[in-house]
């Protein structure tokens, strides 16, 4: 695992989303076991108190959970997972939206450019993929 | 126990010069302090107080309630920005040294870390690269078992690149009962290891607090603190 750390921001909150970005794009699959606070300090080279942390969080908002003696765990509670995802979007759509109207775009405009693009990419998917994603050939 | 180092109204006079001016602090068990200044703070001083090495001109400390002295030489374990091997030895002995000197040395852990930072029992510590010495002084001082760790600019003579290895080995061989101050300049290499830093400039402490608190409260990295209260 690596990642590219912003100094200027909580490590422990990076590490967090690190994870679940893992989670939600399938990395790390529901009942997947993570790695213990030694091992991660290590490998990001990051102090263990932070990693403690980060898991402490992680299990406050039950997307890991602890087996006594075991160690940690991916939750396995699909609806969890779907609710990280639906967080992840949000922040997503909310940056977004703030930049478009930064950019001096009102609602009705800033939905009908989405369902442009959207059209366009579907359109671009369709002629020059195949459905498995691989680039269709001639 | 709450407070394993107590440092309390410290000064150092050299001549007419101040070193150290009245610096107070607590250390708790199991944190990464990071101890940070330019050239010329105070640093090593602090270090080398803390360790017993040199006297203060006023004030106390203390290790788990022990007064600086021969008691507390069991209880630290101080690595200098120095050298202490001798040319005519092998890695080897240095090790062999060590063991012999301090009775809590753990061979196990020494042989352990030997291996992680590519060190070879059999080579010259002469002949060693600036680097592999660093490593070398690493092992030695963290293969001891104490409650407190002294590093002394660690990563000062390292290249960018074998500087992640050194701060792979301090996370990875540290015990977490025990508590670290390590000093640097390097902040940015070192600040995602530490729990709290304290910044020391002409000899006072101006800063003493957890670095992720610094980055919730003031969005900033350490290392931007740092070269604000630093910066000319």
């Amino acid at each position: 695992m690596s990642i590219e750390f912003d100094n200027n921001l909580p490590i422990y909150l990076q590490i967090m989303n690190h994870i679940k970005r893992q989670i939600v794009s399938g990395l790390l699959q529901p009942g997947d076991k993570i790695p213990s606070v030694r091992e991660l300090a290590a490998d990001l080279q990051i102090n263990p108190n932070t990693i403690q942390r980060t898991f402490q969080e992680l299990e406050r908002e039950e997307v890991v959970e602890t087996k006594r003696g075991l160690g940690r765990y991916v939750t396995s509670e699909g609806s969890k997972i779907m609710a990280i995802k639906k967080e992840m979007a949000g922040d997503l759509i909310h940056q977004f939206i703030h930049g478009m109207q930064e950019l001096g775009f009102k609602n009705q405009d800033i939905v009908t450019i989405v369902k442009e693009a959207v059209a366009v990419k579907d359109n671009t998917d369709r002629k020059g993929a195949s459905p498995d994603g691989h680039i269709a050939e001639g | 126990m709450d407070t394993l180092l107590k440092v309390n109204g410290v000064s150092k006079k050299y001549g007419s010069k101040k070193a150290l001016d009245n610096v107070s602090f607590e250390i708790r068990p199991g944190k990464i302090t990071g101890l940070l200044g330019s050239n010329g703070s105070g640093k090593s001083t602090l270090m080398q107080i803390i360790a017993g090495l040199t006297p203060a001109t006023a004030g106390d400390i203390s290790v788990m309630g022990k007064p600086i002295g021969r008691e507390t030489k069991s209880l630290i374990s101080y690595m200098p920005d120095r050298p202490l091997t001798e040319s005519w030895m092998k890695v080897k002995d240095a090790v062999a040294f060590y063991k012999d000197f301090y009775a809590d040395f753990n061979m196990e852990k020494a042989r352990e870390m030997l291996d992680f930072m590519n060190l070879n029992e059999k080579d010259s510590v002469s002949v060693l690269s600036k680097g592999m010495n660093e490593r070398l002084q690493l092992t030695l001082a963290l293969s001891r078992n104490v409650n407190l760790y002294l590093l002394d600019e660690p990563i000062g003579g390292v290249d960018p690149v074998a500087r992640g290895k050194i701060l792979d080995a301090i996370v990875r061989f540290y015990s977490e009962e025990s508590s670290l101050i390590i000093c640097t300049h390097l902040v940015r290499d070192m600040e995602r290891i530490f729990d709290e830093v304290m910044f020391l400039n002409s000899g006072s402490i101006v800063l003493h607090e957890e670095v992720e608190s610094v980055r919730l409260k003031h969005g900033r990295s350490v290392d931007d603190m740092f070269k604000e209260v630093f910066g000319e």
